[in-house]
């Protein structure tokens, strides 16, 4: 894009700021307006698997009922509690927000249609998602209350706990895509399965390592049966709990942002990201934003029917779950790559 | 702890299981009818919003026999009598307090002239309780609103009573 600007006559350095900040609104508005749909598409999936109809009234099929939601919480009074330490409280769902913006910089949409093609992609995308616990023990702590400080407390646990977990599954990817950059490990993938499926989900070794970082990707998010950071029979709504209006809008648009990234991690990471399912010719004729977005949707589908199946863990189970078993399993996982690549490509 | 029991936990089969049967629920026919522009079916002896009925001249039923007062168990009626000009025994005043009403439809029975009768409106949620706090001229509004309903209502019961 910083070519296409500099042959309107800028210069290198104009053109390189125009075409990122130009990146950053090609990418920034579309998630807004995803996020938007998202929510609306998560309450009616919901709602179907409860054999209820979901939001139906506002527009055509209830499709501006997030636009509504919106309106409804910019109209009101942002409330901060006398106790809250200001400052905090208010910069906490900003950051939130802004980390769940963050790591899109690295996603590639198309072939090398990215706005930050760095080499270390996946590292940068680990650090971000380790920021945006911050977002959650700042509002807890900021609030002032104890259901948010328990909520922060659990919050940071398990993300770090998860996180442990995502680092060692996402170094068999590395390992088999052999580079940390996002577009490199996509294109690694072509004809990985049996020579036709672009997806290392289809390879044995990869497979149950996708089943992992798919379901760690839901502890990471807090989501469905996960979500002991908003579990509402015990913590009112945790560390949202003191928030009101905007600030509790950007923490509700920064989590649908991170789950729309973890579902997008997972397309791209495990599933093709931009390739086509297939590696037939003619497939490539469909744009690879259009097989990213339908992988996406698809994990998204996932995503809301956990949600709607099964019930929250305790959370003892929780750690259980990531320290017990997804870190030994991962582990060994890794040694068992490694090994497997040794004696494959590289020739022991 | 059998071979069996790992292989299904490491299998997550008990997560597929459930998975499985949400999906089938998710293209079920939906359970729930599109409430405000859809209504359920009413019986005829629907006990929703109370009314004062006329005769068809006009001339209010109630004649202050005051059995349905009598017979509230929750004591939401009050009711005054003067007769009339004409030498008529009517009501000066005939409340019913919709915050304290349970909707037995006694006092609908116990009227020997089938004027306070529970209609089939059920939407008549106010925003303050004053609003709940019925007099006279707000039952016969109601009773004239509704008559046709309650009159339709009234025949469909009636071979049962």
């Amino acid at each position: 894009m910083t070519e296409f600007f500099q042959s309107l006559g800028m210069s290198y350095e104009w053109a390189w700021g125009v075409a990122t900040v130009a990146g950053i609104l090609l990418i920034a508005l579309p998630l807004m307006l995803s996020v938007a749909m998202i929510i609306y598409a998560d309450r009616k999936i919901w709602a179907a698997i409860a054999l209820r109809r979901g939001p139906n009234v506002v527009g055509p099929f209830g499709l501006l009922q997030s636009f509504a939601d919106g309106l409804k919480v910019f109209l009101q009074e942002t409330i901060i509690p006398s106790g809250a330490n200001r400052g905090l409280f208010l910069i906490a769902p900003i950051i939130t927000f802004t980390v769940a913006l963050l790591a899109w910089a690295v996603i590639p949409f198309n072939s090398g249609a990215v706005l930050a093609d760095i080499n270390v992609g996946l590292l940068y995308i680990l650090a971000i998602s380790s920021l945006g616990v911050y977002g959650v023990i700042l509002s807890g702590w900021a609030s002032n209350s104890k259901y948010p400080f328990f909520s922060a407390m659990r919050a940071s646990a398990q993300m770090i706990s998860y996180e442990v977990s995502i680092g060692f599954i996402l170094v068999g990817v590395v390992l088999f895509a052999d580079s940390f950059n996002m577009n490199e490990i996509v294109k690694a993938q072509q004809g990985h399965g049996l020579g036709v499926v672009n997806a290392f989900g289809f390879n044995l070794l990869l497979f149950p390592l996708a089943v992992m970082f798919l379901i760690s990707s839901l502890a990471e998010t807090a989501r469905a049966p996960f979500d002991l950071t908003e579990a509402e029979s015990e913590l009112v709504a945790g560390y949202q709990t003191e928030y009101s209006s905007m600030a509790f809008a950007l923490f509700w648009l920064g989590e649908y942002a991170n789950v729309l990234l973890m579902c997008t991690l997972n397309a791209v990471l495990f599933w093709g990201g931009w390739l086509p399912p297939l590696d037939i010719p003619i497939l490539y004729a469909v744009p690879g934003v259009i097989w990213l977005f339908i992988k996406i949707l698809i994990f998204f589908f996932i995503f809301s029917w956990v949600k709607a199946t099964v019930p929250r863990y305790r959370y003892d189970q929780l750690m259980r779950l990531g320290w017990k078993i997804f870190l030994p399993i991962s582990l060994f996982w890794i040694f068992l790559i490694s090994g497997y690549l040794m004696l494959t490509r590289y020739g022991a | 702890m059998s071979l069996s029991y790992y292989i299904k936990s490491f299998t997550l089969w008990e997560f597929v299981k459930a998975h499985a049967l949400t999906l089938k629920y998710f293209f079920k026919p939906k359970a729930t009818i599109n409430y405000p522009f859809e209504k359920n079916p009413l019986s005829p002896r629907f006990r929703g919003e109370h009314a004062l009925r006329r005769y068809p001249n006009g001339e209010e039923r109630c004649i202050a026999c005051k059995l349905c007062e009598a017979v509230c168990p929750a004591q939401a009626i009050t009711i005054e009598a003067e007769p009339r000009d004409d030498g008529s025994r009517r009501t000066t005043r005939y409340d019913i307090d919709m915050t304290k009403c349970i909707y037995c439809g006694f006092c609908q029975e116990a009227c020997p002239v089938d004027a306070v009768v529970e209609g089939p409106n059920f939407e008549f949620a106010t925003e303050t309780r004053e609003e709940l706090l019925y007099d006279k001229a707000k039952l016969l509004a109601n009773g004239d609103k509704w008559e046709r309903a309650i009159a339709a209502n009234l025949a469909a019961d009636a071979p049962y009573r």
